[in-house]
């Protein structure tokens, strides 16, 4: 589905990822942990589009990728639900999910997926009018991959999507990550602070260290790994 | 007191002018955070379309006119469109200043512009649309005034409609909100950034129609002193507020005119600024606008 091969990016006279390679597959959910500043929105950030590939390889779906415009990579079928959210606050609900579906043509299929979205996310029916910035950080975050879904993309990525949310909503958040992957068999690629959470829902993992990948593993090897348990689950 | 609701007519009138041009500067700033100081030349640019256009068409007709203005909004959108991607686009990462700087820039080479291919003199505006006055109540009302604020009316009200209802539209909030955002769904923000250029600089050009159709002389500099005076009125409405901005202009124009027809009248122009270092001390946000944390 994605491989990225040596990939480098960075900020102005900055390189924060120095050549990471990794790969997601159809179908799977794949976590990505590291430590503040390690680089992985970077990443996600140089895969949507968002900043320039220095260097490397990003094929999505067989096909190359690297430096195309981001409203292109979302043509292709890749969502990005970025860290923060950046849900647009002057928007309503309503219309924020509309500029999800930008692209989209097909009145019907659009208002399917709709329904779908509400489907998943019942607060957004109930909130439809209200202005997104009245939301709560929660409500948010269900908006921002609400938005995403309305694109019908093949691939999701999502970043830090727990983020000062409450802990009731985090876990129900989580709960729809993982209905959204196995009911539309969409692949995922997820970084999180609660790497714990992330990896009890994926399949596999990598993990990054200061702009290089030093470990990639099925998510229960990495749980069970006492170096990964000390350094990013807060464990023994 | 019929001298007073006659400078009040006037007064909303040229206000109504301004409002047009205000939004110009308030849809560029909300998709861009800066001011673009050649709005006022494409204002200036409107003018002469409409001139040259208006003459072809044998003055004095309602659809002579209308033609004109139409066209003088088509081919203005086109010359915003034209300096942003020329101008603008390829500073997109570079400092606000520097766009700042070179909008001065292209507004300089705008009125050069305007010199060498209409010249530097004056020229009459010809009658485009049909124009009586008659008296009301002892008040002399001309019907320019009305044209005027009836064309304002239906063009902001056409506005309204594209921003508020359209997917273009909410597509330009999308964009003045977060760039990135709007990118990631799958927006092509430059796409839209051209749509506000063209739409702000159409605005300007009736605008400038509308001024010149007034007050019929144009020449190169015509759009210095409405467009300053436009741009105060964004401020003063909240730069990046359409709404304020339409009511910063028409605030400004009623009170420009009482100035003018009272014996404070040299004074006019100096008010206006006035306003403005009032509004920047006491409400920077602007009378309308939100105080809003500066995105990072
Ligand atoms: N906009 C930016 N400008 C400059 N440096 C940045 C920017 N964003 C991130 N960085 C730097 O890049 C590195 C990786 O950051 P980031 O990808 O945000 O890390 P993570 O998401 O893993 O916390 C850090 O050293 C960070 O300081
Ligand atoms: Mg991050």
């Amino acid at each position: 589905m994605l491989e990225v091969v040596q990939l480098t990016a960075g900020y102005g006279g900055i390189e924060a990822l120095h050549g990471i390679s990794f790969d997601v597959r159809p179908g799977e959910i794949v976590t990505l942990i590291g430590a503040n500043g390690a680089g992985k929105s970077t990443t996600l950030r140089a895969i949507s589009g968002l900043i320039r590939a220095r260097s490397g390889e990003i094929r999505f779906k067989g096909r190359s990728i690297a430096n195309l415009p981001p409203h292109e990579i979302v043509g292709l079928g890749l969502a990005h639900v970025p860290e923060g959210r950046m849900v647009f606050s002057n928007l309503t609900v309503m219309e924020n999910l509309r500029m999800g579906a930008y692209l989209q043509r097909d009145k019907a299929a659009i208002a399917s997926t709709l329904g779908q979205v509400f489907d998943i996310f019942p607060r957004l029916r109930e909130r439809e009018r209200q202005s997104a910035g009245t939301l709560s950080g929660g409500e948010q975050q269900m908006l921002a991959i609400g938005r995403a879904l309305m694109g019908r993309p093949r691939f999701l990525m999502l970043d830090e999507p727990s983020l000062g949310i409450a802990p009731l909503l985090v876990k129900s958040i989580f709960e729809q990550i993982v209905r959204i992957n196995r009911d539309q068999g969409l692949a995922i690629l997820l970084v999180e602070q609660n790497a714990n959470l992330a990896l009890r829902v994926s399949q596999r993992g990598h993990v990054l260290e200061t702009g290089r990948i030093t470990l990639s593993a099925p998510a229960g090897s990495l749980l069970a790994d006492p170096a990964v348990r000390k350094a990013y689950l807060g464990g023994h | 007191m019929a001298e007073l609701v006659q400078q009040l007519i006037n007064g909303v009138s040229v206000g109504a002018m301004y409002a047009l041009i205000a939004i110009g500067y308030t849809l560029v700033y909300g998709v861009l955070r800066f001011i673009n100081f050649a709005h006022s030349d494409v204002f200036m640019a409107g003018a002469y379309a409409g001139l040259h256009v208006g003459q072809r068409m044998g003055g004095g007709s309602w659809a002579g006119g209308l033609v004109a203005m139409l066209a003088a909004m088509a081919a203005c959108a086109g010359l915003g469109i034209v300096i942003e991607r020329l101008a603008y686009k390829p500073l997109r990462e570079r400092s606000k200043l520097t766009v700042l700087i070179t909008a001065i820039g292209v507004s300089m080479l705008l009125q050069n512009l305007g010199q060498l291919v209409f010249g530097a003199t004056p020229v009459a505006f010809p009658e485009t649309l049909p124009a009586t006055t008659f008296t009301a109540g002892g008040v002399v009302v001309s019907s320019k005034d009305m044209v005027v604020v009836g064309f304002t009316v239906a063009l902001l009200g056409a506005l309204e409609f594209v921003v508020l209802r359209t997917k273009v539209g909410t597509a330009m909030r999308a964009v003045a909100h977060n760039h990135q955002a709007a990118a990631l769904m799958g927006i092509p923000t430059n796409r839209i950034i051209s749509v506000t250029f063209g739409l702000g600089s159409a605005l300007a050009a009736a605008a400038g129609f509308l001024w010149a159709y007034k007050f019929p002389r144009v020449d190169p500099y015509l759009g210095v002193m409405p467009g300053l005076t436009a741009f105060v009125a964004a401020v003063l409405g909240g730069i990046g507020n359409i709404t304020g901005a339409a009511l910063g202009g028409l605030l400004l124009g009623v009170i420009e005119t009482l100035v003018k027809g009272s014996r404070w009248s040299t004074w006019t122009e100096a008010v206006t600024f006035v306003l403005l270092i009032l509004v920047l001390l006491f409400r920077p946000a602007g009378l309308l606008g939100r105080a809003q944390a500066e995105k990072v």
